[in-house]
């Protein structure tokens, strides 16, 4: 399916649809995220940020249009196995949905163990090792109902990358928290990006996107209306309506 | 009357608000007891005066009597413990069994979850008494080869059928009660639906429902007593026997007095369990 030498995009959304209830939400959303892209979704609320970012990993289905992942999984395509989508495509959520009957390094190794099929030994070692290198080595024997919102977040952050996703959906990851505790799970985002992880996320952390996006996009409207590189896209905008969104965000609340 | 300086880490009491306290303590202990031992004084005084009395005493708390029936109702009582061991867990297991039969949704399954969902209503409809009868006299009387015509057999095959289609909808609550999010969770990391069940759902929905499934053990434990309407000589059975033999209803009073000693120990852990789950999920809930 590749055309030419052209390479595919890791991610490539094309004309996609979603409406719940009647109400249209996606509106033939276009996007295409390449290999250590960094991409942020921005929109106002209910502009359909978590409802692209679900579809992508098939957690929820589309109306109409294409989800490609290497120009060649269609994850929307109802042959598609999305069990096989999700290994490859991690998602961390706003509500940090950690498993609470499960200490730390069992919720990081539940996935590697019974899906990838690794032994004890081999996922307890990955996930030691990710837990150590997102400060929480600590935590790893602990309940997740012992831990800090931003510890929280950022075991979950580990549990999804135990799996070795090529690529990791961030949806509002920080909006749970005290923002106090904001700070340590950027971080955690900045390292992922600075290793090369592909991430697309939505968060209202403007300075954040400024500071780690390849590409910032804004929805509205059911679609992206303006999207550039962080500098170009906020300090010139060229869409009055992403200029009003702007303003407002920027605006002393 | 020394202060600490203020922002010093320490308790402060004022001693005089402290005394006050104790004060106020001993007093409330003393009128709680004083109140007590008059309400059983008066109740007491009045039973005994009441005309019937003597008759009730020697009818219901005969010492001989109890004396005499005791170690009998205690030996009947092992056929009761032995009943509810073996069905309690059969009771978890059809209990679970059922109730994930419910829960299943692909259109292939239909036919199960129908003949799950009639089972449930049947069972939680009849009486538990009525099912003993029905299977206890009904199916010895078919005759049927190879099938037992044991009455404690298919006593406790009707208790595991009535409490199944309970513990069956105690389940499927519990499980119901699991957030979608943990769902969604586990199948963003790839766990596939079977897996999603048995590792994430059934775990904390089993832990959700212990508190209400001891509730269901300890009527259980009671309802044992059923099984007496087919005739093995189990504790009620042994006491209405005693209690024929001598027109007295001691043997009753001891039969229930056995019955209360091994439910309020089971009661009180429930209740622990409970509160215990309580904390838990409180402490859960600022994640
Ligand atoms: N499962 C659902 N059923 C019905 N409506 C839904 C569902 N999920 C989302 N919606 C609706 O779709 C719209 C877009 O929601 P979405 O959560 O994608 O917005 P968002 O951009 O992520 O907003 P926020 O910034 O508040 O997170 C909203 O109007 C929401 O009410
Ligand atoms: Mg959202």
């Amino acid at each position: 399916m590749t055309q030419g030498q052209q390479v595919d995009p890791m991610l490539s959304v094309r004309g996609v649809w979603k409406a719940f209830d009647g109400h249209p939400v996606l509106r033939g959303i276009d996007l295409d995220v390449g290999a250590s892209e960094v991409v942020t979704l921005i929109g106002a609320s209910g502009s359909g940020k978590s409802t692209l970012l679900r579809c992508v990993n098939g957690l929820e289905t589309v109306d109409a249009g294409q989800i490609l992942l290497d120009g060649s999984i269609d994850v929307t395509d109802p042959s598609t196995n999305l069990d096989q989508v999700r290994r490859r495509v991690g998602i961390v959520f706003q509500s940090f949905n950690l498993f609470p009957h499960m200490s730390v390094i069992d919720n990081v190794m539940l996935a590697p163990r019974k899906v990838l099929g690794h032994s004890v030994e081999v996922a307890r070692e990955d996930g030691m090792r990710l837990l150590k290198q997102f400060g929480l080595a600590d935590k790893a024997g602990e309940y997740p109902d012992r831990l800090s919102g931003g510890q929280s977040q950022r075991v979950a952050i580990v549990r999804a990358l135990a799996m070795r996703p090529e690529l990791m959906l961030f949806d509002e990851i920080t909006s749970a928290l005290d923002p106090m505790l904001v700070g340590e799970v950027l971080d955690a985002v900045r390292a992922l990006s600075r290793d090369g992880l592909t991430i697309v996320m939505a968060t209202h952390e403007m300075a954040f996107a400024r500071e780690v996006s390849s590409r910032v996009c804004y929805l509205h409207g059911g679609v992206v209306l303006e999207s550039g590189d962080p500098s170009t896209f906020f300090d010139q905008p060229v869409h009055e309506q992403t200029k009003m969104f702007l303003k407002r965000i920027n605006a002393p609340r | 009357m020394n202060t600490p300086a203020p922002g010093a880490d320490v308790v402060f009491v004022d001693p005089q608000r402290r005394a006050l306290r104790q004060r106020k303590a001993r007093r409330d202990a003393l009128v709680g007891m004083l109140s007590l031992i008059g309400f059983v004084a008066v109740v007491g005084f009045l039973l005994a005066r009441s005309p019937g009395w003597i008759a009730v005493q020697e009818t219901f708390f005969d010492p001989e009597q109890f004396a005499d029936s005791f170690p009998g109702l205690l030996e009947a009582f092992l056929l009761n413990i032995r009943i509810f061991l073996i069905a309690e867990p059969l009771i978890l297991i059809v209990g679970l069994l059922i109730a994930l039969a419910r829960m299943l949704k692909a259109p292939i399954f239909l036919p199960i979850r129908v003949i799950a969902t009639i089972y449930v209503d049947v069972f939680r409809g009849v009486p538990t008494i009525l099912v003993i009868f029905l299977l206890g006299f009904g199916v010895p009387a078919l005759g049927l080869e190879g099938v037992p015509n044991d009455p404690i057999f298919w006593g406790t095959a009707a208790l595991v059928l009535s409490y199944g289609a309970y513990v069956a909808e105690v389940f499927r609550a519990g499980i119901n009660s699991i957030h979608p999010s943990q769902r969604m969770a586990a199948r963003s990391l790839g766990l596939n639906s079977w897996q999603t069940d048995r590792f994430v759902v059934i775990p904390q929905a089993t832990r959700n429902v212990i508190p209400p499934l001891l509730n269901d053990f300890i009527s259980l434990q009671k309802d044992t007593a059923l099984v007496a309407v087919l005739g093995p000589i189990e504790i009620l059975r042994r006491a209405q026997i005693d209690a024929s033999f001598s027109f007295n209803y001691t043997p009753y009073v001891a039969a229930a007095l056995i019955f209360i000693a091994l439910t309020i120990p089971m009661t009180r852990f429930a209740d622990w369990v409970q509160a215990r789950a309580m904390r838990r999920r409180r402490a859960g809930a600022v994640a």
